[in-house]
This record gives structure tokens, C-alpha cells and sequence, in this order.
């Protein structure tokens, strides 16, 4: 048994979510190699190769694999498949897209978003939005997975893989890149930030929701989330957007100003260690899963709050 | 041009999900059962590409029980030209759909697959991609921007830290997030003309695709609960309790 994970990175630098990835690995008991698929992309299997746990990096590097595309990455993990038990990935959008595919074209299920390894077999995962927790066991001899990182902590940096160079072309019809947009705002990255401040419906405007929500954000080193309904009504934008459908997120502290809490939110943060909820109304359904509830007018108590911190 | 969407019957969104007792799945005993939302977008995609002229034939397709006979009329409602349901009864794994959809593939050849991103029972997350690698189709997941330009689609996709624009050479695989459209109520005249639309029924099993499960479900529990918070009365005695009690910041 030898497990094989599938890098995260944006062809600049590795990203924090394979540090997690590699966690889950562990739990799995096998050796542990990883897949650097990229262009020009030597520095970040360094980077992989330092994670500890790791006993061997692959670098595929290729022209095609420049942004990411899904169809000839998804070609280069089945290339290296044949060595592999367990084939996994953090489940971004990157590994979201990448690895069912991985999955079809080695002819078995993808055990999706696992957050905890019960055994090499067995997985625990979540379904109807975090409703109800799963345990899956697969019995191929190949078992594709996705790992929902902020269900694992990230493994240090104190290895020293040896890296190998695989030859690689990709032969499938594939989607061009045209460009990125990226969201910007500077702060931490929303999903490994171990503080979240998140702002609702409630905060009524854009600029109030910058205003209340951002400097008790910069005040903590926090990073900034928003509930469906803010970014629905353009006060945030799509990418910190919190909940089933968004971004799942499992800080040390969570903030929720102005949210009243719906199902498809609370699928997104209640695995966070502690729970805050400021909001008026305090028959919101977001103080049945908080810690602190603090019924109050956001637009009083979090300027408050920032000052006083 | 054709376009294929395929639509999966699920719990209801705004049903209270409760997990059976006995640990052995989610009670669905006489609850209301709806279209997947993120299919109910993927469909009135279609249906406005159709509107708009681009594409001639909208077909819809669900692989279920025969109730997902009412799925596949709201979708003919919304604006599907004509529907199949592939008759499964038990649950179907992800790859099975995909390889029952690649078959349909073959025989109706359309230029587009548009479904759902992931389905709200589920979470899989797995259908479109596996059906553009079964395919060797270009694929864009999580589209939020869908513009045809002849024989060439351009997406914009939501992307952890941003949008992603790329474009794909049809034929090709979409799956729709939410802010691709908000999805239309069908008119009561057009869930009337719906009734009259074709809907032709086939059995999964004369698709040659083995749909016994690979992945056994051993358990379906409820989550672990949180231990039932408190009210603070002010803002001081939040921060007290954060540095004093909770320790986190």
C-alpha cells in the first residue's frame, strides 16, 4: 500500500491545503508519495518535498499543466496510477474537479470529502450538508478520495523528500485558460485562517458590511467570510462565501455578525472550535450552535467590540 | 445544436433532514421531493440558450425510481423539449449515472451536457467530471457565466480566491453553481403543456451498466452535537469570556 497525493498549488507556490491532505494521509497508515503536476513548477515540489511524512515527490511538468486544466492533470495522476492503493487530493475546486475524473478513468467511485480516516478502508464523510455523517468503506483495490481540509490539521515542514521527474503528454481534448480574477482583499486565506469574521443580510450594504466587518477583521488577523444571502445581495464577494455550497471552514474562533444561521450556513462553520453570534434578533437559529451570543445592533456592538479589543 | 441536462430527484431543500434511528439512512417516508437546485439551474440555462436561439433541443433525463417522472415534468415545464427516464430503483453511485449518461450520450448525441454541480443528498460532487473523462469532453465545473460563440463556450468559473475564464471547443461537460441564474417558477400553462411533451422510459439495466453499489454505506448517523452555548450580556463580557474562559484571543 502506498498512498499518493495530489498537490495544491497555483504554479507560484504550494498551498496550505496539502499540508492537510498529507494529515489525512498519515491516518491511512501508508507511505506517503506526492504528485507536483505544474509548468516551471520545480520550486513548489521543493516545497512538497519538505512536508513532513512525505517519503517521495513526483514533478510532471509540462506546458499543459500551466493553469491547472483539469483534463490533462487528471491524466498525469492516472499516468502515475498504477503504483498507488490510495489517490487523494484536498477538495478545493481544484481537487474537486480533478479527482472524480481521476476516479472514472480508473473505473472506480471517488469516496468524496472525507473528515476522518477510520481505517485504510473506512471513511467518515459527510452528506445532506453535514446533516448526516457517513461511513464508507471501499474495497477496491484503488480507492480515489478528496479530503475536506479543515477537517485535519496540517502536517509541519521538517522532511526532505528526494523529488523524480516523470515524463508526461497529455493526449485528451482539454479547456483553454483565458484568465483569472482574483478576489483580492489581502488577508488571510479564508480557509486556514484560525480566526473568521463573517457578516449577514444584516449589515444591509456593501459599504456597511466593509465597514463594520473589516476592521474588527484587520483588529484580530482575521479573515473574512459572508453568509449566501450577503454575497447573493453583492455585499461580499462569491469566494467568501461560507456554507454547503461555499467554502466549509473550521477556525479556532468564529464570528457571525448579522447571520441568522441557515442550515446551509451552519453546514460551512459549525465545526469551528468556538462559536460567536452577534445579531438582534435572538431567535436566530445561529445562537442554538454558538458558544457566545450576544443579542445586540450589530452597527453598536461590533464597532464596540473592535475598539475595545 | 442539443443540449442534454440531466436532473436528479432529492429531499427537498427545505425539509428537515432526519436520520433514521437504526443508523441505516436518511428518512424519506412521505416527504416532499423536489429537483436538485443546482439542476433546476442547470435546466433554465438551457432553457434561455434555447430562448435565445442558440440551441434547438433541450432534453431532459433522470435516472430513478418512477416518481422522478414529476422531476423530469418540471423540467419539461421550465422549458425541456422532451425527457427520459432511465428506471432505477435502488441508489445509483455517481459513476454508474456517468456511465448511463455516456451511453445516452451516444445514442442522442447532443453538443452540450449541463447538470447540477453536486446533488444536495449526496454532496458527491463527482457526475460531470466523470462523465467528461468517460467522454475524453472538455469540462467546466462551478460555472457562474455560460456564452456561446458558434462551435466554441466560454465559462467563467467560481474558483477558491477569485473567477476562472476558459474556454472549451464543443462537445463539452458544464456543471452550474449558484449564481449562473436564478431558475424560473414554471407558469401553469406551461406545466399544462408540460403533460403533453414526450417522455420516453427506459430500464438502466439495457444500458449494459452495472448499477450494484461498489462503496458500502456502513453507517448514517446524525452529527455530533455542540454543547449548548451561553448569552453574554455585553461586549465586555464577550471579550472576557474569549481571553478568560475560552482562551482565543
Amino acid at each position: 500500500m502506498t498512498t499518493l497525493i495530489l498537490a495544491e498549488h497555483d504554479n507560484a507556490a504550494l498551498l496550505g491545503a496539502t499540508a492537510r491532505a498529507v494529515l489525512a494521509a498519515l491516518e491511512i497508515g501508508a507511505p506517503i508519495h506526492v504528485l507536483v503536476a505544474g509548468h516551471n513548477a520545480t520550486g513548489i515540489a521543493q516545497s512538497a518535498a519538505k512536508l513532513e511524512g512525505v517519503e517521495k515527490v513526483l514533478l510532471i511538468d509540462h506546458e499543459s499543466l500551466a493553469h491547472g486544466a483539469p483534463e490533462p492533470v487528471s491524466e498525469a495522476v492516472v499516468a502515475v496510477a498504477a503504483a498507488y492503493s490510495h489517490l487523494g487530493a484536498p477538495a478545493t475546486t481544484y481537487g474537486k474537479s480533478i479527482m472524480p475524473r481521476v476516479a472514472a478513468l480508473l473505473g472506480v467511485m471517488q469516496v468524496s470529502e472525507i473528515t476522518k480516516v477510520l481505517s485504510a478502508h473506512s471513511f467518515e464523510r459527510p452528506v445532506y450538508a453535514g446533516a448526516a455523517i457517513e461511513t464508507v468503506e471501499a474495497t477496491a483495490d484503488k480507492i480515489v478520495f478528496t479530503v475536506r481540509a479543515s477537517a485535519f490539521d496540517a502536517v509541519g515542514e521538517g522532511g526532505s523528500a528526494p523529488v523524480e521527474t516523470v515524463e508526461f503528454t497529455p493526449t485528451m481534448r482539454t479547456s483553454r485558460f483565458v484568465g483569472r480574477e482574483s478576489a483580492g482583499g489581502g488577508g488571510p486565506d479564508l480557509a486556514s485562517a484560525k480566526i473568521v469574521v463573517s457578516g449577514g443580510r444584516a449589515l444591509g450594504s456593501a459599504e456597511q458590511f466593509n465597514a463594520i466587518i473589516q476592521p474588527l477583521a484587520e483588529k484580530l488577523g482575521a479573515a473574512i467570510g459572508a453568509s449566501r444571502a450577503a454575497v447573493d445581495a453583492g455585499y461580499a464577494p462569491n469566494d467568501w462565501q461560507v456554507g454547503q455550497t461555499g467554502k466549509v471552514v473550521a477556525p479556532d474562533l468564529y464570528i457571525a455578525v448579522g447571520i441568522s444561521g441557515a442550515i446551509q450556513h451552519l453546514a460551512g462553520m459549525k465545526n469551528s472550535k468556538v462559536i460567536v453570534a452577534i445579531d438582534k434578533d435572538p431567535d436566530a437559529p445561529i445562537f442554538a450552535v454558538a458558544d457566545y451570543g450576544l443579542v445586540a445592533d450589530i452597527f453598536e456592538a461590533v464597532p464596540e467590540l473592535t475598539k475595545a479589543l | 445544436m442539443k443540449i442534454l441536462v440531466p436532473v436528479k430527484r432529492v429531499l427537498d431543500a427545505n425539509v428537515a433532514v432526519r436520520v433514521k434511528p437504526d443508523g441505516t439512512g436518511v428518512d424519506l417516508t412521505n416527504l416532499r421531493m423536489s429537483m436538485n437546485p443546482f439542476d433546476e439551474i442547470a435546466v433554465e440555462e438551457a432553457a434561455r440558450l434555447k430562448e435565445a436561439g442558440i440551441v434547438q433541443t433541450v432534453t431532459a433525463v433522470s435516472i430513478g425510481p418512477a416518481q422522478a417522472t414529476d422531476t423530469l415534468r418540471a423540467a419539461l415545464a421550465m422549458g425541456a423539449d422532451d425527457a427520459i427516464l432511465v428506471k432505477a430503483d435502488g441508489p445509483v453511485e455517481p459513476l454508474a449515472v456517468a456511465k448511463i449518461l455516456k451511453a445516452l450520450v451516444e445514442t442522442h448525441q447532443p453538443d452540450l451536457v449541463i447538470m447540477g454541480k453536486q446533488a444536495i443528498d449526496g454532496d458527491s460532487g463527482q457526475v460531470a467530471q466523470m462523465l467528461s473523462a468517460l467522454l475524453g469532453w472538455p469540462q467546466a465545473t462551478f460555472a457562474s457565466k455560460v456564452e456561446m460563440n458558434g462551435s466554441i463556450v466560454r465559462v467563467t468559473r467560481e474558483v477558491d480566491g477569485g473567477l476562472e475564464t476558459i474556454e472549451m471547443d464543443l462537445p463539452a461537460v458544464i456543471s452550474t453553481d449558484l449564481r449562473l441564474n436564478n431558475p424560473r417558477r414554471a407558469s401553469l400553462p406551461s406545466v399544462m403543456q408540460a403533460k403533453k411533451k414526450p417522455l420516453e422510459e427506459i430500464d438502466a439495466a439495457s444500458l449494459g451498466v452495472a448499477l450494484e453499489p461498489t462503496l458500502r454505506i456502513a453507517s448514517t448517523l446524525p452529527p455530533p452535537g455542540r454543547k449548548p452555548g451561553s448569552r453574554v450580556e455585553s461586549v465586555s463580557e464577550l471579550i472576557d469570556k474569549l481571553k478568560n474562559e475560552a482562551r482565543v484571543i
